[in-house]
C-alpha cells in the first residue's frame, strides 16, 4: 500500500521524502487549499523544487487544490490548477465539481484525485465523480467503517485512498460550517476550520479558557493539559450533561487495522498533519513506512512508538470501528 | 528539566547591553544564515513577538520587519503583538523545530497570549528553517568553531534529555 | 415592482423528528393555510427515522397538490449504508414527484432527469451551477454559509437556473456518522431509542459560559439562531433569486410564512416582518451573518437610514 504524507513546508515535503513516503500531498499559500495556515505552505517556486527534489527520489508529489472557489475570483483556482500542472504534481486532489470539470477539461491528461472534502461517501457517489470527470482516486471521508469500505470498493472502479493517522473531523468534511458559524472563516470557503486568528486563551482563576470567536470552546482546570479550541473538539453543557459533545480531543489511528483495510481494498494510507512540525512528520513517516512493511505481530511496538506523537496521548479509531457511532 | 543553574548565572550577573550584544550576534548569524525565515511570515513580519524564558530574569523582543532582536530585564518586557512563555531550553528547541511545535504549543509547558495568528505563523516559517544554533553559531567563530559547536550541541542534549516523553 | 417579479416561498423538508401524525398535521395546515408554492418534503437527516412518517407521505402529498403547491421529495443527506443506498436509489427510480438531490449519490443517479439541488450540496461558483444544470438540475438551494456577493455572481453565471436561498429556520451547519444526540442522552446511534424525537425543535448545546451555541438534531448539528434573511429580500428579488426557502421549525409556520410573503410583496416592511417573527418563533435569536459575510450567528441591523425595501 502507498504511504501519503503531509508537508506544509519544503523542510516537511524533504523530511517526508526521506523518511519513506511515496507520495507527498501539500498545497499553495493561499485559499486554494484546506489548510490555509499562517506561515505555511509553497510559493510556485518552491512547489517546483520540491517536485524536483521527490522526482530524484522516485517519490510523487500530490497537490491539494481542495477548498471550493470563490464566485468571482475562480482565476485564483484556475492558476493553481494550470501551475500544479505545469509544475508536474503527479496528482491534484480536487473538492469542487466546477474545478474538476475545469481540470479534466483543460488537463485531460492530468491525474485527478477526489479530496476528502467531496464527501464522496458511497459507491454511486463515486461512480459520479468518475464519470463525470476522469476521477482516478478517491479519499474516503473519515465517516466509513471498515466493511463499509470494502463494499464500496467492490462496487467502484477507481482507486481508494484513507486516512489512518492523525487528525479526526468527526463532521462529514466538505459539509460542515461549524467553523464559518463563529468565525466567518470555513473549510470550504477558506480553508481553514477554527482559524487561530479567533483564539484567545485567557486565565480565569485557576482555569485557563480557550474562545474561538465569541465562544467558550473549553475550560482547563490547572493541571490539566490544555487544547487547541477546534469547534467539535470542545467541552459544552447539554441539559444538565456537561463534556464533549461531539468527540474528545483525541487523534485517529487505524493503524491496527492495516491489514484489514489491505483486504477492504484499499490502496493507499494517508497520514494527516500538513500543519505539523517537521520533526513530527519526519517521525510519523518512518514509523508508519516500518508499520506497513512489518508483520502484525512485530506492529504493536513500532505503534506504541507512535502513540506518543498524538494529540493528548489519546487515539480512536474513529468512525473505522462501528461502535464509535 | 529546567535550566541548571550555572546557565542562568551569565543572564544574572552580565550587564544587560553585554547579553543583548551577544544576543545580536546570534540573531544576525540566524537571520543570515536563513534568509527565508522572514517571507514566510508575510503579513506578520510587521508585528512585535516577545519570548519570555520562565528560568531567566530577562526576555525577549524580536520585530522581524526591522530584522531586530533586543534583551530586556524582568518585569520591564515591552508590549508585544503576541507573547511565548517557558523554559528556555524549551523555546530553544522550538526555535531549531527540533520538537513538533503542535503537541508543546499548545500543552501548557508553554503559554502564549496575545496574537495567535502571528505566533503560529512565526512557529511554522521557523519550522521551516533548519535552524542549527550550534551550527549557526560555530560558523561566527573562527578557529574555534569546532569546540563552539561540540559545546553548544552539549548543553543541547544535555537540557533536552528527558523532553521526549512529554512532547506530548 | 410587479407581484410577479418577487421570490415565491418554498418550505424545505422537517430536519427535526416529529412523529406521524405530528408531521402529517403540519403539513395539512400548511396545504390549508401557508402562503407558499413549492414543498420538499421526505427524511433528509437519518435513514433510521424514515417509518415515522412513511404511512403519512401519500396523504400529505395529496392535501398539498390538492390546494396547488408543488411537491419535491427530499433524498438523504448522508449516504454510507447500503440500504441507504437501495434507498436513494428506490427514490430516484419510482418517484413520480421532482427530486431534491441532498448528496452526490442522488446527484449522479439523477443525471439526466429534471431535479432539484438541495442546501447541503456543495454549489459555491458559477461553473458548479452550469455543470449541475447541465446535468438536469433546474433549481438549486445555495448553501447558508454563501455570502451575498457570491449568491449575486453565481445568480448571474447560471441564469437558466431557478436560485433558492436559505431564508428562515435554524442553520444546518454539519452533519456526522456519529450521533451527538443520542450520545448526549448517554446512548449510541446503533441504539439511539429514537432519542432525538424528544426534542422536536433541536437540544441546545451550550457554551461552559452558558451562551447558547448550537442545536442537535439526531446526527445534524444546527445553529442555535434563526437564520432570517427579510431584510435582504430586496437584494435577492433584484439579483434573480427565484424562491426564499423557509426550514420548519417547531413554531408556527404559517405565520412565519405569511410574514415572509407580506414582506416580499411589500404588503409590510422588513423592520415590521422582523418584529412580528420574534412572536412567531420566540425566544430564538434571529442571525443574518453568513448572508453579509460575517460570522454566521451575528445579527447585522440594516443600516440606519436605508430605504425600507418595498
Amino acid at each position: 500500500m502507498e504511504l501519503i504524507c503531509p508537508a506544509g513546508t519544503p523542510a516537511a515535503f524533504r523530511e517526508a521524502v526521506d523518511a519513506g513516503a511515496d507520495a507527498v500531498y501539500c498545497g499553495f499559500r493561499d485559499e486554494t487549499n484546506a489548510r490555509n495556515f499562517p506561515g505555511l505552505n509553497f510559493s510556485r517556486d518552491e512547489l517546483k523544487t520540491a517536485i524536483a527534489y521527490a522526482r530524484r527520489h522516485k517519490v510523487m508529489t500530490f497537490v491539494a487544490i481542495n477548498t471550493f472557489m470563490r464566485a468571482g475570483q475562480e482565476k485564483l483556482w484556475h492558476d493553481a490548477v494550470d501551475d500544479a500542472v505545469r509544475l508536474g504534481a503527479d496528482a491534484l486532489i480536487l473538492a469542487d465539481f466546477g474545478l474538476m470539470a475545469y481540470t479534466a477539461e483543460r488537463h485531460p491528461e492530468q491525474r485527478l484525485h477526489v479530496s476528502v472534502q467531496a464527501s464522496a461517501s458511497n459507491a454511486d457517489a463515486v461512480k459520479f465523480l468518475v464519470e463525470t470527470f476522469g476521477a482516478k482516486r478517491v479519499v474516503l471521508p473519515r465517516i466509513l467503517t471498515i466493511p463499509d469500505i470494502a463494499r464500496l470498493a467492490r462496487q467502484i472502479s477507481c482507486e481508494i485512498e484513507v486516512f489512518v493517522f492523525g487528525g479526526l473531523c468527526v463532521m462529514a468534511e466538505g459539509r460542515c460550517s461549524l467553523s464559518s458559524y463563529a468565525t466567518g472563516k470555513s473549510p470550504n470557503m477558506n480553508g481553514v476550520c477554527s482559524p487561530a486568528s479567533h483564539v484567545r486563551y485567557r486565565e480565569d482563576g485557576s482555569e485557563l479558557v480557550s474562545e474561538l470567536g465569541d465562544y467558550t470552546i473549553n475550560r482547563f482546570p490547572a493541571g490539566e493539559a490544555a487544547g487547541y479550541p477546534t469547534l467539535c473538539k470542545g467541552r459544552f453543557d447539554i441539559a444538565e450533561e456537561r463534556g464533549y459533545a461531539f468527540e474528545d480531543p483525541v487523534s485517529l489511528d487505524v493503524m491496527d487495522h492495516i491489514d484489514a483495510l489491505r483486504d477492504a481494498g484499499v490502496g493507499a494510507l494517508k497520514i494527516e498533519g500538513r500543519q505539523r512540525g517537521k520533526a513530527y512528520v519526519a517521525e510519523v513517516v518512518s514509523i508508519m513506512r516500518r508499520a506497513v512493511a512489518a508483520n502484525a505481530d512485530e506492529r504493536p511496538a513500532l505503534l506504541s512508538r507512535l502513540r506518543r506523537l498524538s494529540e493528548g496521548q489519546k487515539t480512536t479509531s474513529g468512525a473505522y470501528e462501528k461502535r464509535w457511532r | 528539566m529546567t535550566l541548571p543553574f550555572a546557565m542562568t548565572v551569565p543572564f544574572r550577573i552580565a550587564p544587560l547591553s553585554v547579553i543583548e550584544h551577544a544576543t545580536r550576534l546570534v540573531f544576525a548569524q540566524v537571520v543570515a544564515q536563513h534568509p527565508d525565515l522572514f517571507d514566510r511570515l508575510g503579513e506578520h513580519a510587521d508585528k512585535r513577538y516577545a519570548f519570555v524564558p520562565t528560568d531567566l530574569p530577562v526576555g525577549f523582543l524580536v520585530e522581524p520587519a526591522a530584522r531586530r532582536i533586543s534583551v530586556h530585564r524582568k518585569p520591564h518586557l515591552p508590549v508585544a503583538h503576541a507573547c511565548m512563555g517557558g523554559r528556555f531550553v524549551l523555546l530553544l528547541a522550538l526555535l531549531e523545530g527540533q520538537i513538533d511545535g503542535d503537541a508543546v504549543f499548545f500543552s501548557r509547558s508553554l503559554t502564549i497570549t496575545g496574537d495567535m495568528e502571528a505566533m503560529l505563523a512565526l512557529r511554522n516559517a521557523l519550522d521551516d528553517c533548519d535552524i542549527d544554533l550550534p551550527a549557526d553559531i560555530a560558523r561566527m567563530s573562527g578557529p574555534f568553531a569546532p569546540l563552539v559547536r561540540r559545546a553548544a550541541a552539549e548543553i543541547r542534549t544535555r537540557a533536552l534529555s528527558g523532553e521526549a516523553a512529554t512532547w506530548n | 415592482m410587479p407581484a410577479s417579479t418577487h421570490p415565491s416561498l418554498s418550505l424545505g423538508p422537517v430536519l427535526y423528528l416529529w412523529d406521524g401524525p405530528k408531521w402529517r398535521d403540519f403539513y395539512f395546515r400548511i396545504a390549508d393555510e401557508a402562503p407558499v408554492e413549492h414543498v420538499t418534503l421526505g427524511e433528509a437527516v437519518c435513514s433510521k427515522r424514515l417509518h415515522f412518517i412513511e404511512p403519512h407521505v401519500a396523504e400529505v402529498i395529496e392535501r398539498l397538490e390538492g390546494a396547488g403547491k408543488k411537491v419535491s421529495l427530499a433524498s438523504l443527506a448522508l449516504v454510507t449504508l447500503e440500504r441507504e443506498s437501495q434507498l436513494v436509489r428506490g427514490l430516484v427510480r419510482d418517484s413520480v414527484h421532482p427530486i431534491e438531490a441532498n448528496d452526490l449519490s442522488a446527484l449522479g443517479l439523477l443525471a439526466g432527469k429534471p431535479h432539484s439541488v438541495g442546501p447541503l450540496i456543495n454549489v459555491y461558483n458559477g461553473a458548479t451551477a452550469r455543470l449541475l444544470a447541465s446535468r438536469g438540475a433546474t433549481s438549486i438551494c445555495l448553501p447558508p454559509e454563501l455570502p451575498m456577493a457570491s449568491v449575486r455572481d453565481i445568480a448571474r453565471d447560471a441564469p437558466d437556473v431557478v436560485f433558492e436561498i436559505f431564508g428562515f429556520g435554524r442553520v444546518p451547519l454539519a452533519i456526522s456518522a456519529r450521533c451527538a444526540h443520542a450520545r448526549s442522552k448517554g446512548l449510541v446511534k446503533d441504539n439511539c431509542q429514537f432519542i432525538c424525537g424528544e426534542d422536536s425543535d433541536g437540544l441546545i448545546v451550550d457554551t461552559l459560559d452558558r451562551q447558547p451555541f448550537l442545536a442537535l438534531n439526531g446526527v445534524q448539528t444546527m445553529s442555535h439562531t434563526c437564520q432570517s434573511l427579510l431584510q435582504e429580500l430586496g437584494e435577492l428579488t433584484a439579483a434573480g433569486i427565484g424562491r426564499i426557502r423557509l426550514s420548519p421549525q417547531d413554531c408556527d409556520m404559517v405565520m412565519a410564512a405569511r410574514i415572509y410573503d407580506d414582506v416580499a410583496t411589500g404588503r409590510c416592511s422588513p423592520a415590521e416582518g422582523l418584529g412580528r417573527l420574534t412572536l412567531a418563533y420566540p425566544g430564538v435569536p434571529l442571525s443574518n451573518g453568513f448572508h453579509h459575510g460575517q460570522t454566521g450567528a451575528s445579527w447585522i441591523a440594516a443600516p440606519a437610514g436605508s430605504p425600507p425595501w418595498r
